[in-house]
């Protein structure tokens, strides 16, 4: 489930368009655009604005970030 | 101050397929405690890395003496960040994941790598290592003791979890083109080593 409860649907459907690209063109190094796009797109419109509604504190928190004080093992 | 712990394992299915069955663990019977999972950033970027970054809901178990002194942690959820570097190139998943509240009572970092060897393509070798530190003063100890039990038994369920993903990825799989595919195993018996190493 998302954790915006009206996204769920939209989650599902960008999901599955991911799961496809993911195993059809991403793993086999086709990189014919993104099929995703619009989906990505919606999904997130709306799982951002829960986030926000939610004042979950992810904003601004970089990639990768604690892996900067880590030693490389 | 804190904990750190370290495990290698070897998953006896093929990168590719790890990978897609990563993405699709959720839900299963082992992800209970996961309450909620999304997708909140994702790049292709120019040199075949996919990156990644989910926002995850867990429940918040603590045992019983800590519910006591910290009733107000209760009730809230653990909010957590998995970032993650799909390397096509190179064959490498590395994945970070950590707690961004509740983060005074107990802080854990956990890194994961997996990756492929090119002797052994049917095989995925999975190092994680994880950092377990607690800001409370005089009960850091037992605090970082029990979030190093919950990890190991979380990672247990990942595990379990993923293998779950896979047999079901390769059931979908075989009823399309009428294989018989070997089911996936994780041999953590025959080669992890376990070395939970604590550092002051």
């Amino acid at each position: 489930n998302s954790v915006g409860e009206g996204c769920t649907d939209l989650k599902r459907e960008y999901d599955q368009c991911f799961n496809r690209w993911f195993a059809e063109k991403f793993l086999k190094g086709d990189r014919s655009g993104d099929p995703c796009t619009e989906f990505f797109k919606k999904y997130q419109t709306c799982v951002q604005k829960a986030i926000k509604e939610k004042d979950i504190p992810i904003e601004g928190l970089e990639f990768m970030g604690p892996s900067k004080e880590k030693a490389d093992s | 101050m804190g904990k750190y712990f370290i495990s290698e394992t070897d998953i006896k299915t093929s990168w590719e397929f790890v990978l897609t069955a990563f993405w699709q663990r959720y839900p299963n019977p082992y992800s209970t405690h996961v309450l909620t999972e999304d997708v909140v950033f994702r790049e292709v970027t120019s040199d075949n890395c996919l990156l990644s970054r989910r926002l995850l809901t867990k429940t918040n178990r603590l045992p019983r003496w800590a519910e006591c002194i910290f009733p107000a942690n209760l009730s809230s959820s653990v909010y957590i960040i998995e970032d993650s570097v799909i390397d096509l190139d190179n064959r490498r998943f590395t994945t970070l994941t950590w707690n961004v509240n509740h983060a005074k009572l107990m802080r854990v970092e956990e890194r994961c790598v997996f990756f492929s060897d090119q002797n052994r393509p049917a095989w995925t070798r999975l190092i994680r290592e994880a950092w377990i530190s607690s800001g409370v003063f005089g009960l850091s100890r037992p605090i970082q003791e029990f979030g190093l039990a919950r990890l190991r038994s979380n990672q247990m369920k990942a595990m379990k979890g993923l293998e779950h993903a896979l047999s079901h990825l390769q059931k979908t799989s075989s009823s399309h083109h009428g294989d018989s595919t070997e089911k996936p195993k994780t041999c953590s018996s025959a080669s992890t080593s376990q070395k939970p190493q604590q550092y002051v």
